[in-house]
């Protein structure tokens, strides 16, 4: 299933920041004193939600069990799922 | 629990239709030292290892469920629109017989997946090293499977997991100093 370009462009940018927030995390785990990486990974926390926000409008919900909304009808269950893109 | 998210850690694309290619990555799927494997250790094993660094071991075994994705999404890729006779030339006529197009926990010379293939020692430090030992193989793994693959697409994703081995593993050394520390602590008082 190919998807229109603007989805490949806004979930890459999504996957990179939650690659840092991935990789923050368990550097974190063994530096739990790190000022700075505490405040980066709250920073990309922030721009993760914030890019999350925009792909679910156009997409729809990115997250289960109600961390994402619902539009009507239902739309979690769609596809494409990440494998099918 | 767990939340499911509707993406790849890492976008996989693969240049074409490729059996061969596939056979190989089944390694990483359902071999020993396969994402499986490294999931189910890590998360076993959270359990009965120190405080300290059970958050490590329940993040990074959280992540080898994301690298388990991105393998199966790769195998999917790779097969599914292959015909019986191009699964047969790649070598996975047997494959085929037994499960069509399906994905199977198994390893790239037919083995299915078995419990025998991680440990739980209850010893930290054992099972420090034993993960240490895992995330090295899977790094070697996945050098051997690039040096087979021409698919630039399906490389740049290995190469990402590739580089994760190599974090896991500096992590968990990390994890076996923090532990050392502890222990020594414990001695002076």
């Amino acid at each position: 299933m190919t998807m229109p370009e603007n989805y490949y462009k806004l979930l890459e940018k999504i996957q990179a920041v939650d690659f840092v927030l991935v990789d923050l995390t368990l550097y974190l785990d063994t530096h739990p004193d790190d000022l700075e990486a505490i405040k980066q990974f709250n920073q990309k926390s922030y721009e993760s939600r914030q890019l999350k926000a925009e792909f679910e409008r156009q997409f729809g919900p990115l997250l289960q069990y109600g961390l994402s909304y619902s539009s009507y009808p239902w739309n979690w269950k769609d596809a494409p799922w990440p494998w099918q893109v | 629990m767990w939340v499911y998210e509707k993406k790849l850690q890492y976008p996989v694309k693969v240049s074409t239709c490729n059996p061969r290619l596939a056979k190989y990555l089944i390694e990483q799927y359902g071999g020993a030292d396969g994402e499986l494997s490294a999931a189910l250790r890590y998360l076993n094993q959270r359990y009965t290892i120190p405080d300290k660094v059970v958050g490590l071991l329940n993040d990074i075994g959280t992540e080898e469920f994301a690298h388990l994705e991105m393998i199966a999404t790769m195998i999917y890729k790779l097969t599914k629109d292959a015909t019986p006779a191009q699964l047969e030339e790649a070598g996975l006529g047997e494959y085929y017989v037994n499960h069509d197009q399906a994905l199977y926990y198994q390893n790239a010379a037919g083995s299915p997946w078995t419990a025998t293939y991680i440990q739980a020692k209850g010893d930290p430090i054992a099972d420090l090293y034993e993960d240490i030992a895992a995330e090295e193989k899977a790094r070697a793994t996945y050098q051997w499977i690039i040096d087979l693959s021409d698919d630039p697409f399906l490389n740049d994703s290995l190469k990402f997991l590739r580089e994760r081995e190599i974090v896991h593993s500096q992590r968990f050394h990390e994890a076996v100093e923090i532990l050392k520390e502890e222990r020594d602590r414990k001695k002076i008082f």
